[in-house]
């Protein structure tokens, strides 16, 4: 399970790299995303994985680390809304700037620049 | 009953005052909008005066949230260094809002609340003993700073925003995996239980830690600009509103409160293996920060992209004192870093009024019509230039002094010093520049324009008042810090205080 897990965040992690470090701003925004994804599972896996554990005392056998639960709800929280924000922020770069690179301005095509 | 929850009003009072001004009676006018905010923030330096004089006996106040004692549950604290950052946050809050009241104010939806809310942020990462909890008030503060960055509009400041929040969106993700790892490992994230049991970890733990340790610097480096991660800062800091681009001056400062508290306190001197984990890291970058910063004050085009160049320099500045990592030097950066901040900002606003008298060509170093009013600008300007390049009678010769002496040692002055002399001989060009081409070269018909409310103005003067004081006072502001840094260093009682307390 561990493996599996770590491999799932690992894969979630390189994706969400590689996407936004692209140039249009869709992309990035799913970058962005799928990292604030992994980094929610990453933070979850920090109290150890148990099976049937309970976050509370007495419920049950084993009990689950209730910190990084509570941790990941408040990152989910703040991820969320910062997603919100940051597609706004692109539509409205897209409206103002006219094209939805994320530096505002698209790079120069080799045959333009021969011109 | 006021003093028993002082640790936690800076925090939550401009808060709950950000939520009332979004609700009918004040929304609807913004002259209430603007007394409410004033009064605010006038309440806020009273507390912080309060707050400075409290630790300035040594006392730590502690605030346990709900009364969960720590480890557990959520810890404000108050020690020497946090009480002077945050009335360093107030004094610029009343001096950026009344710049603000000048019309700055107008030009989009809910600049007050949001004004706010930044400040309760701030005040937060600068009070919190928990460094999750610092995660979340550096979003406080960052989901506020997006939408004060815009404020205004236009497509300068959307391109600019764009890469702001997409790096720090990255960055936030970085903390997070920086927080997990910790966490992992040290089954904590009370900063003084961190501390205490960094000393515990078995050999293979200990990687790790590093590993969250170093992401920490990484995500306090995008923050206070440390050289590979400062290119956002001055596109950012030049396309925002003047008083926004004010506030905006002690965000960096936010980052490097950061890492002088988490890197000393918790990977400091006394952390077993892992002690000093970062200076060997900041030497270089801090030395080149300084570097770069210079060369870009050089190459300004503009007085808002100088000024943005020149809290790269202070930050070069302040983190070349955290390598050195003494007490002297984090003396010299505290005393520094109030100064900076202060000065910084003033030059902003300062901007912002000269580009406006100039008229169309605003504040870039090309020739112009003449100021409106020459003698108070360019005594305004002088002032600040002086402070800013380190010259005296002004602070900021006290606090480039005090850091030059703090770093006399032979290995470690023959860095520092031709580093920090030489880009202060830089700005000293770069500002005799600037001065120059605004002021002097004049062309063209002095067309008459409306000159700012007297009111405006008294912004950039109070900031800038607080440079002669700081040299007035400095013997008392010096020995503060001195204590402070010694406060800082000295962890041993602090974690005794807080776990002590928390087992109770």
């Amino acid at each position: 399970m561990e493996a599996l897990f770590a491999f799932s965040i690992g894969l979630l992690t390189a994706a969400g790299v590689f996407l936004s470090l692209r140039g249009r701003s869709f992309p990035v925004v799913v970058g962005i995303t799928l990292l604030s994804y992994a980094v929610n599972l990453f933070l979850f896996s920090s109290g150890r994985l148990t099976i049937n554990g309970a976050a509370v005392l007495g419920t049950s056998e084993v009990y689950a680390d209730p910190v990084p639960q509570a941790l990941v709800l408040t990152a989910i929280v703040i991820g969320f809304a910062m997603t919100a924000f940051v597609l706004i922020l692109a539509m409205r770069s897209r409206a103002d700037l006219g094209n939805d690179h994320v530096d505002g301005r698209l790079a120069v095509e080799p045959e333009e620049k021969k011109k | 009953m006021i003093q028993q929850h002082l640790t936690l009003l800076p925090v939550v009072f401009p808060l709950i005052m950000g939520a009332l001004i979004l609700l009918p009676p004040i929304t609807n006018s913004l002259v209430r909008q603007r007394n409410v905010t004033l009064l605010t923030s006038l309440v806020l330096i009273a507390l912080s005066i309060w707050m400075v004089q409290i630790a300035s006996s040594g006392s730590i106040q502690l605030y346990y949230l709900g009364d969960w004692k720590p480890p557990f549950g959520i810890l404000f604290v108050a020690d020497r260094t946090s009480a002077l950052m945050v009335l360093l946050s107030s004094i610029l809050t009343l001096g950026a809002l009344l710049y603000a009241t000048g019309g700055d104010d107008k030009t989009g939806m809910f600049f007050y609340p949001l004004f706010l809310f930044q400040i309760a942020g701030i005040n937060g990462a600068f009070l919190t003993g928990d460094l999750f909890n610092l995660f979340v008030f550096f979003e406080v503060l960052l989901i506020a700073s997006y939408s004060l960055l815009i404020h205004g509009g236009g497509k300068q400041r959307t391109q600019a925003a764009m890469h702001y929040v997409i790096l720090n969106l990255v960055g936030s993700a970085f903390f997070l995996f920086a927080l997990g790892i910790l966490y992992g490992t040290l089954g904590t994230l009370n900063m003084a239980d961190m501390a205490a049991r960094i000393h515990q970890l078995q050999p293979d733990e200990q990687a790790l830690v590093k590993a969250g340790g170093l992401l920490l610097l990484v995500v306090f480096g995008l923050k206070s600009a440390l050289l590979p991660l400062q290119f956002w800062l001055p596109r950012t800091y030049s396309a925002a509103s003047a008083p926004v681009a004010a506030l905006f001056a002690i965000m960096t400062k936010v980052g490097i409160y950061s890492i002088l508290r988490v890197h000393t306190l918790v990977f400091g001197p006394e952390a077993g293996d892992l002690a000093n984990l970062i200076q060997p890291w900041l030497w270089p970058m801090s030395l080149l920060t300084l570097a770069i910063g210079a060369i870009g004050a050089l190459a300004s085009p503009s007085l808002r992209m100088l000024a943005s160049n020149l809290v790269i320099i202070s930050v070069g500045t302040l983190l070349l004192a955290a390598a050195i990592a003494t007490p002297q030097a984090t003396a010299a950066a505290l005393y520094y870093l109030v100064h900076s901040t202060l000065i910084a900002a003033a030059l902003f606003l300062l901007a912002d009024v000269i580009g406006e008298q100039r008229g169309k060509p605003g504040d870039r170093f090309v020739s112009a019509r003449r100021v409106q009013q020459p003698v108070l600008l360019g005594t305004a300007f002088f002032v600040s230039a002086l402070s800013l390049a380190g010259m005296p009678p002004f602070s900021g010769f006290v606090g480039k002094l005090m850091l030059l002496q703090a770093s006399s040692l032979p290995s470690i002055a023959s860095w520092v010093w031709p580093t920090l002399l030489i880009s202060s001989l830089a700005v000293i060009i770069a500002l005799a520049r600037a001065g120059t081409s605004l002021f002097w070269r004049v062309s063209g018909e002095n067309s008459a324009t409306e000159t700012p409310p007297l009111f405006k103005l008294s912004g950039v003067w109070l900031l800038l008042l607080c440079s002669p004081l700081m040299v007035i006072f400095a013997g008392s502001i010096t020995e503060y810090t001195r204590l402070a840094a010694e406060q800082l260093f000295n962890i041993q009682p602090t974690i005794d205080l807080i776990l002590q307390q928390g087992a109770k």
